[in-house]
């Protein structure tokens, strides 16, 4: 078990474990709504796949908001 | 320098007792020109707030016109509005709160054969727009033109913003690009509590007036979130990025563009929900 912060929080999870892994774990509705940024620095979505966590790392989810006048 | 009469000098004493402020912030404030796009949930009490602060031009971009739902949180306009222009019912409004404030009004949407030309005559640009292409145009046009503006959006409970000034991450440092059409929520998804559009619009209109007084620290290269189910607000360090299609060393994003955005049509919402 390694511990990873998500949004501010503390995650346990189970190594190896890519980004898109984490996106299914946490039951992310629209994956193609996030752009996810690990230890503040932007992750390329083409990179999801590959992209693997390790102990400590801190993700954030940012979310698409389109919102304001409609 | 602005020579405030007495009567702007009451009206505006509560910020010139600031020792942040003072009457030469407010001088700042009088000599400002805003151009607010959308006079929608987040520009309306955007335009009010900074009608209030004294601003000294404001400008509305908006073609549409007043929807009954759109009262729910777009506040500068009322219910004889309906029906009526947005920008002329925000306009009325505007200087009904304080006259001294001048009002341009562009009826029309931004589009990428205006943009540059719109914002060219302020100083400060806010987003308060409801779709992704607008939020992209408002992004590059401003990189483009070394403008700065205050980003915002919201969605059901949640709303975030950052603030770009020339050299600061912009909105394509994070979010590349449009997201797809499809992955836009659809209407029953989506929603938002009125509120919400209240609670974003005044943080985005404090930007404003931060930028022109020169207090404190703006969002910039920071997004602020929030959910007001749990009122938890979380600050993300955001970083300007080599690869920024925009702004990053290879561009290739060199001129503005007209994205497709996929309606959400309520008629079909009514029918699904049955």
């Amino acid at each position: 078990m390694a511990n990873i912060i998500v949004n501010g929080k503390k995650q346990e999870v189970t190594l190896p474990l890519t980004l898109v892994d984490l996106i299914k774990l946490n039951d992310i509705l629209q994956p193609d709504m996030v752009s996810i940024q690990v230890n503040e620095e932007f992750v390329e979505r083409s990179e999801f796949e590959t992209f693997t966590l390790k102990e400590g790392d801190q993700v954030d989810f940012l979310y698409f908001m389109g919102g304001g006048a409609i | 320098m602005y020579d405030f009469t007495e009567e702007e000098l009451n009206r505006y004493s509560r910020h010139i007792l600031l020792k942040d402020v003072g009457v030469e912030g407010q001088e700042r404030i009088r000599a400002a020109k805003v151009l607010i796009v959308g006079a929608g949930g987040l520009g309306a009490p955007v335009a009010m707030y900074l009608a209030a602060a004294g601003i000294g031009k404001i400008g509305i971009v908006d073609g549409d016109v007043v929807d009954l739902s759109n009262l729910q949180r777009q506040i500068i306009h009322t219910t004889p509005d309906v029906g009526r222009y947005k920008v002329e019912s925000a306009k009325e409004t505007i200087q009904a709160i304080n006259p001294s404030v001048e009002v341009v009004t562009h009826r029309d949407f931004l589009m990428a054969n205006n943009a540059l030309d719109i914002i060219s005559d302020y100083d400060f640009v806010v987003d308060g727009t409801d779709n992704f292409p607008v939020k992209f145009l408002i992004n590059d046009a401003c990189v483009m033109a070394g403008k700065p503006f205050s980003h915002g959006g919201i969605l059901r409970f949640e709303g975030q913003t950052f603030t770009y000034v020339p050299g600061s991450a912009c909105y394509r440092c994070t979010f590349d690009g449009p997201p797809p059409a499809g992955a836009v929520p659809t209407c029953s998804q989506a929603g938002v509590l009125g509120a919400i559009a209240g609670m974003l619009g005044t943080i985005q209109a404090a930007e404003t007036l931060k930028y022109f007084t020169g207090v404190g620290e703006l969002l910039t290269n920071k997004l602020l979130t929030f959910n007001a189910k749990t009122m938890d607000f979380r600050k993300i360090n955001l970083k300007r990025h080599d690869r920024c299609p925009l702004c990053g060393k290879n561009p290739t994003v060199t001129h503005l563009i007209d994205y497709e955005q996929a309606t959400c049509d309520l008629a079909s919402h009514k029918a699904s929900n049955k």
